[in-house]
């Protein structure tokens, strides 16, 4: 109970300090910049900002202090490519608002990459605080892809998970596309038409007119479009050839290319590394579970880094869960990543792979202070956030979980 | 589900009932091992009572050739609730010796330097669909829920598995040495489970846990009615489940009744013949016709086949309760009980396990609930059985993990839970919910030699299992990983080898 107890007191200490300045000393701090992790450091917040990173800092009048007792201090972490706010029960419609399904038939195909998931979010989610406190401060919201929809699913981005409801992170925006077997219901049958698919609506796209077989609406040219001047567009692909065959079709059509899945991604790391294009990975899918990743291992992202190639965690169709992202960090270090990599695959290079490179994912001075104060190791399941600020407000670290824990826990004492 | 589910949910678990495919599996021909122990047909007058174990479709497991083993100097978390530092674990003839310090090792003896390192018994998952939906999940080797009816006590798991699914060897890695195999929640009752060792083999019968008896799996809630009612088809409700199960049920004590009946007929018939008091034109009794579905739910009834129930709802999990006294049988454990945490005192007093994930929650409105506080809060009432289990070929990888959570958040809560203890939830309570504790579960001597040494403390992140011993047979060690793969499917295929 005593961890609890803290966590309150912090919680109301700082609901009084809102809008005022944090000192956070005496932490373990890691940067995840070229400082490395500093020990017995200082972190100074101001406006919602890191306003110094050092030894022996000291903030003006009001400022509230934490001492952090060398505990680990490090960025807010990324919650993968999720759902959250998206979707509040996955199996009911009603509260899954994941994809668009047109529900056209399959010779009367509608493409809709106009569509935009963001609209749906809703930051008053159950999930939000279920995540949040488990110090993830941003999630990539994802569109899916589904029966009745098509394999390029829409739009999606970045939101913080502080709450509010001007959650969208500028410059995050992307397209996201699924390909291979497991979409082969959505292309007529063959991965071979995806290609063919793509480039039909990239034609229209391009020619800002379609007959009268169009995929897209006029709205959805016009998205799809913008995605052809260098935008990001996330490709869900897992087998080393169409991997491959993604690369190359994103470079001849302008798009910059962000592999997501890429179970066979260690076969074509080399490639990967020349093309600088990141990948975005479950570090535990080890199993054949489709013909498509047959040579899915458990080293994946071990062997992408050291290829050279930039990585970053996510989970696949998870949203309540996403906490579990820290997981697969530890479980990569277990397999030969090193330490400062995994922490960077959880925070700046997800950061940077969605444009919010200068902005978030690390602990430096005039970043926005989505911070995380941990019990022990940040990678080790044992661990668990202390305190998690966001923007420099320190978030209330209870949930609709914790009270359905704290109900039951004194059912369960005082009823023997 | 299945609307979302194209390309981004995981199946094996958001859809724990896949769509039904139409495909035909062949078994692989029968093993042409030692021949089998016990008789293969059943005695007529005994309606499936010999069944449940090994009668039909008998194990033909044999451990395979193992010399003594002496771990020597390890911390050592035995399953009984106890930790030994510096200990030592004695294996010969592929059963625990001795357990203890100072311990010496016989003639011969393969001698393990455990210093640093952290023994446990072998890992247990009650709840796999190993082999029944294997990787690749592809639709001719989806075999785990005969949804074409929602009652189906007649089908058995055993006869859907694919040995050569990989994913047992990477459970094999993650120290899993005993599984559960069970059908699907599509339907109320699914069919039976079967219990085997995490061995390769190219039977089934070759992985069959000798004398373990098998389980009946039931399901409740969302799963059975979304799939029956949404083909306007019984149940669709939580009370239409209700009532199918229990009509299944006194449908098989009235099968119990027939049989009883033509044995006290043929009793007395073969009683009159020997006292030569018998009416010569008398015919003798004709039994019942067998049925399968009831065959099984008699032998439930009787406890030779060991009641697993799919349930998150404490409510509902309640009702299951009043359901197993209604009809005179044991629930063995509830399984994905995520909401076991509201009812842990009436768990414990009945005497119910309660298997359950750490942290999963949300994905249908049973699952709403879910903590991660729920392992110890479950495992808080004296008499509790707490269970780490997987329903997942991911989560079975790493059952510590799972554990390691879930005592994590028990701590943050303030209760004390010490590895010693919580090494429990994947050995010895999963055991006792499988009914093989008196043979495996913990490190005693006498018990069968299923042990693994770990890296460090299995309660991390970074644990790693390092040698696997199943009966005392050395069947996965981490410096010398196997150059192939074990499963004939992996085999040849590009990319599948050792390291590049």
């Amino acid at each position: 109970m005593r961890h609890l107890f803290i966590a309150c007191l912090l919680v109301a200490g700082s609901t009084l300090a809102h809008g005022q300045d944090i000192l956070i000393r005496g932490a373990t701090v890691h940067t995840v910049t070229d400082r490395g992790t500093l020990q017995n450091a200082d972190v100074l917040i101001r406006n919602g900002r890191i306003q110094a990173v050092g030894a022996g800092l000291s903030g003006g009048e009001g400022t509230t202090t934490i001492d952090a007792q060398g505990r680990a201090l490090t960025p807010g972490m990324f919650a993968g490519l999720t759902g959250i706010g998206v979707e509040e029960i996955s199996a009911e419609a009603t509260t899954q608002d994941r994809a668009v399904m047109p529900n056209a038939p399959p010779f009367e195909m509608e493409w809709r990459p106009e569509f935009d998931v963001t609209r749906a979010y809703d930051p008053r989610s159950t999930l939000v605080p279920v995540t949040r406190i488990e110090g993830m401060t941003w999630t990539v919201l994802a569109p899916a892809s589904a029966e009745g929809g098509s394999f390029l699913a829409g739009q999606g981005a970045a939101v913080t998970l502080d709450g509010g409801y001007e959650a969208m992170l500028e410059g995050s925006r992307a397209l996201f596309v699924y390909l291979g077997g497991q979409m082969n219901a959505l292309s007529q049958g063959s991965r071979a038409a995806q290609w063919m698919l793509l480039e039909q609506a990239i034609g229209e796209a391009r020619r800002g007119v379609a007959g009268p077989d169009a995929l897209l609406h006029p709205l959805g040219r016009e998205a799809l479009a913008s995605y052809l001047k260098g935008g990001r567009v996330v490709f869900h692909v897992s087998r080393a050839s169409d991997i491959l065959r993604t690369v190359a079709f994103a470079k001849q059509h302008g798009m910059k290319p962000v592999i997501a899945g890429g179970e066979e991604a260690w076969v074509v790391a080399d490639e990967l590394a020349r093309e600088d294009v990141p990948v975005l990975l479950d570090t535990l899918a080890n199993l054949p579970v489709s013909f498509d990743q047959i040579a899915a291992r458990m080293d994946n992202a071990a062997l992408l880094e050291r290829a050279g190639v930039r990585i970053a965690f996510t989970q696949f169709g998870e949203s309540h869960n996403a906490r579990k992202i820290r997981q697969l960090a530890g479980n990569a270090v277990a397999h030969g990543l090193a330490k400062d990599a995994a922490l960077a695959a959880l925070t700046a290079t997800p950061a940077a792979i969605f444009g919010l490179g200068e902005r978030r994912g690390r602990i430096a001075s005039g970043q926005v202070a989505d911070l995380v104060l941990w019990s022990g190791d940040p990678l080790e399941v044992t661990s668990v956030a202390d305190q998690v600020w966001i923007a420099g407000r320190a978030m209330p670290m209870r949930s609709r979980q914790t009270e359905l824990r704290d109900r039951y826990l004194e059912r369960l004492r005082s009823n023997p | 589900m299945g609307r979302i589910a194209i390309g981004h949910i995981r199946p094996a678990r958001a859809l724990t009932c896949r769509p039904l495919l139409a495909c035909v599996y062949a078994l692989l021909g029968a093993c042409a091992a030692a021949p089998p122990s016990q008789p293969q047909t059943r005695p007529l007058t005994s309606p499936g009572h010999e069944a449940a174990t090994d009668a039909a479709y008998p194990s033909t497991y044999r451990a395979a050739p193992a010399v003594a083993t002496l771990i020597r100097g390890a911390t050592v978390l035995t399953g009984t609730g106890t930790r030994l530092e510096g200990g030592d674990v004695l294996i010969v003839d592929g059963r625990i010796q001795a357990v203890g310090t100072g311990l010496s090792a016989p003639a011969g003896a393969r001698v393990v330097d455990a210093q640093g390192r952290w023994v446990t018994p072998g890992l247990i998952d009650v709840h796999s669909h190993l082999g029944v939906y294997p990787s690749p999940a592809i639709s001719a080797l989806s075999d785990g829920n005969e949804m074409t009816a929602p009652v189906t006590p007649n089908v058995w798991a055993e006869h859907s598995v694919w040995p050569q699914d990989p994913g047992f060897q990477t459970a094999l890695e993650g120290g899993i040495t005993t599984l559960q195999i069970l059908p699907g929640s599509g339907n109320l009752i699914g069919g039976r489970g079967v219990t085997m060792k995490n061995v390769g083999a190219t039977t089934y019968q070759a992985m069959k846990f000798p004398g373990a008896p098998q389980g009946l799996k039931m399901a409740c809630g969302e799963n059975p009615k979304r799939v029956y009612g949404s083909r306007m088809q019984a149940p669709m409700t939580q009370m239409g489940n209700v009532a199918g199960y229990r009509q299944a049920f006194a449908n098989a004590q009235d099968y119990r009744e027939q049989w009883a009946k033509y044995q006290r007929e043929r009793a007395e018939y073969d009683r009159k013949n020997e006292d030569g008091k018998a009416d010569p034109e008398t015919k003798p009794p004709v039994p019942p016709k067998r049925d399968l579905a009831l065959e099984t739910l008699v032998d439930a009834m009787a406890g030779k086949i060991l009641v697993h129930i799919h349930c998150y709802r404490s409510d509902q999990m309640a009702t299951m309760l009043d359901l197993a006294r209604e009809f005179g049988f044991h629930v063995a454990a509830f399984h994905h009980a995520v909401e076991a945490y509201k009812i842990a005192d009436l768990l414990a007093r009945e005497g119910v396990c309660a298997a359950e994930w750490a942290d999963w929650w949300g994905f249908k409105m049973e699952a709403y609930d879910g903590i991660q506080e729920n392992l110890a809060l479950t495992d808080l009432p004296q008499g509790s059985c707490a269970i780490v289990h997987s329903d997942s070929e991911e989560g079975i990888q790493r059952l510590n993990q799972e554990a390691a959570k879930a005592m994590a958040r028990g701590e943050r809560m303030g209760l004390q839970i010490p590895p010693e203890h919580a090494i429990r939830w994947l050995t010895a309570n999963a055991a006792r919910a499988l009914g093989i504790d008196a043979q495996t579960g913990t490190l005693e001597p006498g018990k069968m030699g299923d042990v693994v040494v770990w890296n460090g403390t299995p309660f991390s992140v970074y644990a790693l299992a390092e040698q696997v011993y199943i009966d005392g047979a050395l069947v996965y060690d981490r410096a010398h990983p196997p150059a192939r793969p074990r499963s004939d499917f992996l085999l040849g295929q590009p990319g599948t080898g050792a390291r590049p």
